[in-house]
């Protein structure tokens, strides 16, 4: 048995929420950079390299690249023979996220009720996901999330008859709506199959893997990758203002499902994909 | 092309959709939450905050400001959640908004009518917009923390006009060309 104090666990989560706001992620930094490349429009372009401008000052002035902070995601990989000391594991994860949003000068977007919306003051609660999994290590992923993008997010309980190519059609579908509101270009990330919640956080977690990898499973490498193109021929472009960058990539993830259905969750998230990973 | 406030209404008709445009002066930010409140403090008193006239709204919530820096970073907030006000600030004479994302025809119509300009800042360049605020000042709803109205004072703030007071639209007129 390893203990692991909470106090490391608030420390650790404190520093991770400040750096996955601060700091572009090297994949999307490549993405951008290629994307410069090849946008054929010029304000599609000019509006690329502002957003890899600012990356670069916000990283040098080690502040949020967006004003847009989040709601805190956590998620943890708690290794079975690991025995947490000293208090709560939820006290230490919220107690990190306060620390983090507080020191980190980060904006603090949360409303403790949805509909009498008053505002935490601290970014806490944050959105706990733990499993329980081999060894006797902690596996931290913090992604703090933005609700521009959010709010264009959307799960559908499809039919098994409606097969791939419904499902191609409902992503692709969602993507165009979107259009301009949540900060094209984008990055999708996709939950197939599961339960309703369960496709929702599968395209959660889809959205944690960098651009550019790919499914294991040669069918939905396929469907990724003519995804992509696929929103790239919408024009909606960088900002929605036209161009050929809507999004920098489609991850997907898939699972089981039940012989009744097919549940498709897609998770649309900005350029900046808020994500930090490290390992206690 | 410059901008100053305030933004009278001849200066709001030569403004077309594609304009590159530079705002210096003072701009006003406001979100969801502010612009319920505007609406009821209006309805109770008949006065909104701030004289809205010829004025700029910006759809923003700073991030804090680190010490030693003006504001934290400041880019534009999904505007479609304010349509259900701006119908109401366009008739009372505010002549410009300041956000990113797709207006309902509501909103556009009330543009025409009461010559209204919307503009588009670039959403997730938070930090590269900061740099061009001056200074902040926190003047109704402090309680409502990151959606309190705050009066900037802007420099060359970079937007382009995304729809213009004849209704032209650059979120209709854009992608079409690029779609493949």
């Amino acid at each position: 048995m390893r203990e692991i104090s909470v106090e490391l666990i608030t420390d650790t989560i404190a520093q991770m929420c400040i750096e996955a706001n601060c700091c572009l992620n090297e994949d999307v930094h490549t993405a951008l950079e290629r994307a410069k490349q090849k946008e054929s429009s010029p304000i599609g372009k000019e509006i690329l390299c502002q957003l890899t401008e600012n990356a670069d000052i916000a990283l040098q002035k080690n502040m949020p690249i967006c004003q847009d902070t989040g709601m805190a995601i956590v998620f943890l990989e708690i290794g079975q023979e690991v025995h947490i000391t000293g208090g709560l594991l939820e006290d230490a994860v919220n107690e990190g996220v306060r620390k983090g949003y507080e020191k980190g000068y980060l904006r603090k977007s949360v409303v403790e009720d949805p509909f009498l919306r008053v505002n935490t003051k601290d970014n806490t609660p944050a959105i706990l996901y733990t499993k329980i999994v081999a060894g006797d290590n902690i596996d931290i992923t913090v992604a703090p999330k933005g609700f521009g993008s959010e709010n264009m997010s959307r799960v559908y309980m499809l039919k098994p008859s409606d097969g791939i190519e419904g499902a191609k059609k409902a992503i692709l579908e969602t993507v165009e709506q979107a259009g301009a509101n949540p900060c094209p270009p984008m990055v999708v990330g996709v939950g197939c199959g599961g339960s309703f919640e369960y496709s929702a956080y599968l395209a959660k977690k889809a959205l944690l893997r960098p651009i550019g990898s790919h499914s294991d499973k040669k069918h939905i490498r396929e469907m990724e990758q003519e995804l992509l193109q696929k929103m790239n021929d919408t024009g909606i472009g960088p900002q929605g203002l036209g161009g050929n960058t809507t999004v920098l990539g489609v991850n997907i993830e898939s699972y089981a499902t039940h012989i009744a259905g097919m549940p498709i969750a897609i998770n649309i998230s900005c350029h900046v994909t808020r994500h930090c990973h490290k390992v206690i | 092309m410059n901008v100053s406030v305030p933004f009278t209404a001849e200066q709001a008709k030569k403004l077309k959709a594609g304009d590159v445009v530079n705002i210096s002066g003072v701009i006003y930010t406001a979100r969801d939450a502010a612009h319920k409140r505007m609406l009821e403090e209006y309805d109770k008193t008949g006065k909104f905050p701030f004289d809205i006239y010829n004025q700029i709204v910006y759809y923003a919530g700073p991030a804090p400001a680190k010490p030693n820096e003006v504001i934290g970073s400041v880019g534009p907030t999904t505007s479609y959640r304010m349509d259900v006000y701006s119908p109401v600030l366009l008739r009372f004479g505010l002549r410009g908004m300041i956000g990113k994302g797709i207006r309902n025809n509501e909103v556009i119509q009330a543009m025409k009518q009461y010559t209204g300009v919307y503009f588009g800042a670039t959403g997730g360049a938070g930090a590269l917009l900061a740099k061009h605020i001056e200074s902040v000042e926190v003047i109704a709803y402090e309680d409502l923390g990151a959606e309190a109205i705050r009066k900037l004072v802007v420099k060359d703030f970079p937007v382009i006009v995304i729809i213009d007071s004849e209704g032209n639209n650059l979120y209709e007129t854009e992608p079409i060309k690029y779609r493949k």
